[in-house]
């Protein structure tokens, strides 16, 4: 793997079945009584977030804690952003302060990418979402969870998702999580097809490696997978789509539309879901979909991108085992 | 002043003459000269054209010395070749007075390096609601002929209409950036296959293609001259060429950097690449290439835009827009339009000097190397090879996106009314 993860496409088919696999020995953690491995002890992780989300700051909070990694929480949301100087200076800090990644959320596209290639910094970069450009641990923790979902928890092991069909549906053309999802799951050997009104495709688009589909309805039956992407109702008054009502009427999953997929297809949102918008209650809240084990998948995930950057290239087994041994002195 | 004595150049790519300038003008030209009293430069294997006249230039003084002064830009300018440059009015306070026009004009002519004619906005404060006073700032020191808002779109069409109609008068002219508002909210590249992967706000081909189909047809039924700043897209091309071919007063001009480099380079997310109109497609540079060769776009222009450091040095959202780029016009014009075969040095003259300076009505510049004319002359030494580096540049900034990169060419003189502002590529 590279020193650095600031797109989808930093991975080979490799890279991403070994972080996969990592996370499925790192989810194991999370099923003892003390979730902690000593693994990044001494090791310093920095939040570093410019834009508010307290879901993915908490994730890999979690992620760095349990691999016992000492955890900074900068947020420079308010700080004087403006003029970008604030994200030099902040990482000449960070480097002074001996920072060892730094995970990084920013408001604009190609901020971690600057971050890690300017000579600011030494330390590994992750991004966590950069405008609307790519949020590859996202990515990571989707494909996860379909191939726990379809393949199987250890019988996925060291497998991809060859042949598998997943449908991404909504706001393709603002949305890291597409972007980061089309490059990932394509390495992984998926099929994608990408569902929205033209509007919200970008430009350029084909150039991606999927399908674009403007037809909501004639994609589900063939999909494994469908991936509803969050539609901010504010798009509806930059005339991206008439009427809320409209988008949920074309490009909703409701239980009609749920009950034309294959029986054993998956819906996954990545939250915060808008019901009624892009998603029902009935579709949220059945079997089917995968929201609230995204969320678990995802602490999982940036554990192994962590372990992964700063511990080492080999598999996590010998590691893990290992550490085990030491925790166990440690309690005893 | 004294007699200098221009020994063994091809005049504008032609065979080697000798060129003799007396004071201001150029006294005499012939196969061989006796040097008499004159000081002689040797220029065997050089280039002589007339001295090169920038359209759009961004001098930034009054306002943003930091970033450049009249001074330091001039100085750029003649280190580039260039003995007239248009200031752009997008300084601060505005160039929208004719007492603003008047600094600037003075300062350019205090600092002796390259002659400054000063552009005039066309809207007060470049707001695009009401017109500065045009006729004002065309009947001062200054004499402005160019009006532009550049940096932002006339995109008003009854305020566009109106100053084509208002600056008739005097022969003015107006200079747009085409560029529709609405169309390039939140733009930050080029929009296409890059910008999609990229996740960088689109600027469309057509926000720029749309507004200069307007102008066009608004300079036509007016019967005014406009002018495009920047062209940068194929479509763009395709409508200027239309409307010059129904005999509409439509000029264009088309920068170094639109010539040389694409939006591939955008992948660095370096910002020094990052300038407006954005850098687009291989087929665009291509189209713009041949359109400058047939002369469907009138002359190159730098649009010269310096920014400190600290404006550049952060990620790409943040970063201003535009480059420098007066000191290397000449050699991006060499590598794509001369060694490529596309214009000969004769074209480089017409496009660099001839035609801007009747574009803006220029007295004194781009004129014939021949007697009498003034003594406003550039000599190129075409074989020269050499990495860029911005150390040497004398912009006070160092925004250019060809640090480290070969390009051929150099200047090794200048000459301002027979005053030599640069002798051996350094300045006097
Ligand atoms: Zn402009």
């Amino acid at each position: 793997m590279k020193h650095h993860l600031i797109s989808a496409a930093d991975l080979t088919r490799d890279d991403a079945v070994l972080i996969l696999d990592t996370a499925e020995e790192m989810a194991r953690v999370a099923d003892r009584p003390i979730k902690k491995l000593p693994t990044l002890r001494g090791r310093t992780v920095v939040n570093l977030f410019y834009e508010d989300s307290t879901r993915t700051r908490i994730s890999f909070e979690a992620a760095a804690k349990r691999l016992s990694a000492d955890v900074i929480n900068f947020s420079a949301k308010g700080s004087s952003v403006s003029k970008g100087e604030s994200l030099k200076d902040t990482a000449l800090t960070l480097e002074a302060m001996g920072a060892d990644a730094v995970v990084i959320r920013h408001h604009a596209s190609g901020a971690p990418y600057r971050l890690a290639n300017s000579g600011w910094i030494d330390g590994s970069v992750v991004n966590a979402g950069d405008g609307t450009h790519e949020h590859p641990t996202q990515a990571l923790l989707d494909a996860f969870t379909v191939r726990r979902r379809l393949v199987g928890r250890d019988a996925g092991m060291g497998r991809d998702l060859a042949g598998r069909r997943i449908t991404i549906v909504g706001d393709v053309l603002h949305s890291r999580v597409a972007r980061s999802n089309v490059l990932l799951l394509n390495t992984l050997g998926a099929q994608v097809t990408v569902v929205a009104p033209p509007t919200l495709v970008p430009i350029g688009v084909e150039s991606w490696p999927c399908e674009v589909s403007y037809d909501l309805d004639a994609v589900l039956p063939k999909s494994d997978a469908v991936m509803m992407l969050r539609v901010q109702r504010e798009r509806m008054n930059a005339a991206f789509f008439p009427t809320e009502r409209e988008y949920a009427r074309r490009y909703g999953l409701n239980g009609d539309r749920m009950a034309r997929m294959p029986e054993h297809a998956v819906v996954m949102h990545p939250g915060p879901m808008n019901r009624g918008m892009e998603i029902t209650a009935e579709v949220a809240d059945s079997d089917r979909c995968t929201a609230v084990e995204q969320v678990a998948n995802g602490v999982s995930i940036r554990m192994a991108v962590l372990y992964l950057l700063l511990g080492g290239n080999e598999s996590a087994a010998a590691h893990t085992s290992r550490t085990d041994a030491v925790r166990t002195e440690e309690t005893e | 002043m004294s007699k200098i004595l221009i020994r063994g150049a091809g005049i504008l790519g032609g065979r080697p003459q000798d060129v003799l300038i007396d004071g201001g003008t150029i006294a005499e030209v012939a196969d061989t000269i006796e040097p008499g009293d004159a000081a002689v430069v040797e220029a065997a294997g050089q280039i002589l054209l007339p001295g090169l006249v920038d359209l759009h230039t961004h001098l930034r003084e009054p306002g943003r010395e930091d970033s450049e002064t009249v001074l330091t830009g001039t100085r750029a300018a003649a280190a580039g070749g260039y003995t007239a440059v248009h200031a752009m009015a997008n300084t601060f306070p505005v160039a929208d007075t004719a007492g603003v026009v008047e600094q600037v004009y003075r300062l350019g002519k205090e600092s002796g390096y390259c002659d400054v004619q000063p552009v005039g906005a066309v809207t007060v404060g470049l707001a695009g609601k009401q017109l500065a006073e045009l006729g004002a700032m065309h009947d001062s020191a200054a004499g402005v002929k160019v009006f532009s808002d550049d940096g932002k779109c006339v995109d008003d069409t009854v305020i566009m209409r109106r100053a084509l109609e208002y600056v008739k008068a005097f022969d003015g002219v107006i200079a747009q950036h085409a560029q529709e508002p609405r169309l390039t909210e939140g733009a930050q590249m080029n929009e296409g296959i890059v910008s999609a992967e990229l996740g960088l706000g689109g600027w469309p081909a057509v926000a720029e293609e749309s507004i200069i189909a307007r102008d066009v047809l608004l300079a036509a039924h007016v019967g005014s001259r406009v002018h495009i700043c920047h062209l940068s897209t194929a479509g763009s091309v395709e409508i200027v060429r239309w409307a010059k071919s129904k005999g509409w007063n439509v000029t264009a001009e088309v920068t170094p950097h639109h010539l040389l480099l694409t939006d591939e380079l955008v992948r660095t997310y370096d910002p020094v690449y990052k300038v407006n109109p954005p850098l687009r497609t291989a087929t665009d540079v291509m189209a713009l290439r041949e359109a400058l060769a047939d002369g469907t776009i009138d002359c190159v222009a730098t649009d010269h835009a310096p920014h400190p450091h600290e404006d550049k040095d952060c990620e790409w959202g943040a970063a201003a827009m535009g480059m420098v780029g007066l000191e290397t016009a000449l050699s991006v014009v060499q590598e794509t339009m001369v060694e490529t075969g596309l214009l000969d040095w004769a074209g480089v003259a017409d496009r660099m000097s001839f035609r801007p300076a009747r574009i803006g009505r220029l007295e004194g510049h781009g004129r014939p190397v021949s007697p009498g004319e003034p003594a406003n002359l550039v000599l190129v030494d075409p074989a020269y090879r050499g990495a860029v580096d911005p150390a040497d540049f004398a912009s006070r900034s160092r925004n250019t996106p060809y640090k480290g990169r070969e390009l051929p060419g150099r200047v090794t003189h200048t000459f301002l009314r027979g005053r030599a502002t640069v002798v051996d590529g350094k300045l006097t």
